[in-house]
């Protein structure tokens, strides 16, 4: 059971993660990665979505016949989706207003319904909330990790407005990694989401693979993460 | 009928009975939710409103519920849009001290600029703030408060030269972002129509009944 628990985390936060190598969920990956919080905001909330759904799929799992199943799941991410969009407006009003159209649009993104689909009608509770809370956190990983690169590259800071997720006093963790910096725009229109993706997707596919020329050596037991 | 098709119509509306479950379910969820939260978005939305109403005009200037003394009007020409437009009224003492209209620059770069324009009783700026966008981020988006003081130049001019409002590169008085011409000069010609509008119907204004409800 350990090893399959492992086998969870490891495919949801890296091998097969949902932005970098499933390629799921591009349009708000692309969209809202312009900064490091917009990215860790828009992540924690789909992380939200995707725990409840893929628990409540998962609990009706044996009741629900599989004509209806995918109507069924829809209308438990729709649910799921419009409850996160009330709860962001009521308690982190600020983010919202920025995050605003790509909260509701967390039901389009296909990972959902992918982990739904795929893992939570299959499994047990206990494996489908670890599914799902692993593929968020991937996805956030993945969000997070643009927006980070898209600030620096584009306007020089790195958690500017963390304020509007953590409350006024983490508006001094804003730090200004290039004084005077005019900005790059590029970084922070449409093209650059592309570039950044691709750089971070090259990035991934280099360190995977320099892994597995240190491992090919030596004697194929388990690896490591 | 045959036991077959009976079978099957057992289990088509088991499947319909199962998914109104599951709506009903849905349903409740969000209304609880909603009800939850009901009351705290709106306070939000109100401490929102009157934080931005604030940015245009001191809270200090004026006694009166800003919030309920309120008017609409449709103004396409001047004010930049067939729909109506809303116009705060700021009073103390009940005598007029200024008004907040809401109107839309319809010619940005990318789409119309929405903004907050805070006009002295005098026909002078009390201040000017961009409230929604779609510009290019790091060129046209020098137009809101946060990312530079550019909107600022508005306060306390009023028009007494309609030529004086133009971006300098179009032989006016107002700096232009660089880079962001169409952006400026959508944003000056929107203040300049917007104090226009206030001029030559000010009594109209500050006499209009209150509406009863914010649109």
């Amino acid at each position: 059971m350990n090893d399959s628990f492992a086998d969870i985390i490891r495919d949801g936060l890296w091998r097969r993660n949902v932005g970098l190598v499933q390629l799921l969920g591009l349009c708000p990956l692309l969209a809202v990665s312009t900064s490091f919080i917009y990215g860790l905001g828009l992540g924690l909330a789909t992380t939200a979505v995707l725990l409840g759904s893929n628990i409540a799929v998962s609990s009706i799992r044996r009741i629900v016949p599989r004509e209806i199943r995918i109507p069924a799941f829809v209308m438990i991410i729709a649910s799921l989706v419009t409850a996160v969009e009330l709860l962001t407006n009521a308690y982190l009003h600020e983010l919202y207003r920025i995050l605003g159209i790509f909260i509701p649009l967390i039901v389009t993104n296909c990972a959902i319904i992918g982990r739904a689909e795929a893992f939570a009608s299959r499994n047990g509770i206990v494996p489908s909330a670890l599914d799902g809370l692993m593929t968020g956190l991937g996805f956030t990983l993945a969000l997070v990790l643009l927006g980070s690169l898209r600030e620096i590259v584009g306007s020089g800071t790195l958690f500017a407005n963390a304020d509007l997720l953590f409350g006024p006093w983490a508006a001094v963790l804003e730090l200004t990694l290039i004084p005077a910096y005019g900005g790059f725009v590029l970084a922070l229109l449409p093209p650059g989401a592309f570039f950044g993706l691709g750089l971070l997707i090259a990035l991934k596919n280099v360190i995977e693979r320099r892994a597995a020329e240190r491992v090919r050596p030596a004697m194929p037991v388990a690896v490591e993460p | 009928m045959d036991a077959v098709s009976r079978a099957a119509w057992k289990r088509a509306f088991a499947g319909a009975a199962l998914l109104a479950l599951f709506a009903v379910i849905g349903a409740g969820t969000l209304a609880l939710t909603e009800w939850l939260t009901r009351e705290r978005i709106a306070a939000r939305e109100r401490v929102y409103t009157l934080e931005t109403l604030n940015a245009v005009l001191a809270a200090a200037r004026y006694d009166n519920d800003l919030m309920k003394d309120l008017i609409t009007v449709r103004e396409p020409e001047l004010l930049g849009t067939p729909a109506p437009v809303p116009i705060y009224r700021a009073r103390r003492n009940g005598r007029p001290v200024a008004a907040i209209l809401l109107p839309v620059a319809p010619d940005g770069y990318s789409g119309p600029i929405r903004l907050m324009v805070g006009i002295n009783v005098d026909g002078s700026v009390s201040g000017v703030r961009v409230t929604a966008h779609r510009e290019t981020p790091g060129l046209g988006d020098g137009i809101e408060i946060g990312k530079s003081d550019w909107i600022r130049q508005f306060t306390d001019r009023s028009v007494s030269d309609v030529d004086e409002w133009a971006v300098a590169r179009d032989g006016g008085e107002f700096d232009q972002l660089s880079g962001a011409t169409v952006t400026s000069r959508a944003v000056v010609e929107a203040v300049r129509d917007a104090l226009l509008y206030f001029d030559s119907h000010r009594e109209q204004i500050f006499a209009a009944p209150t509406e009863p409800s914010p649109p």
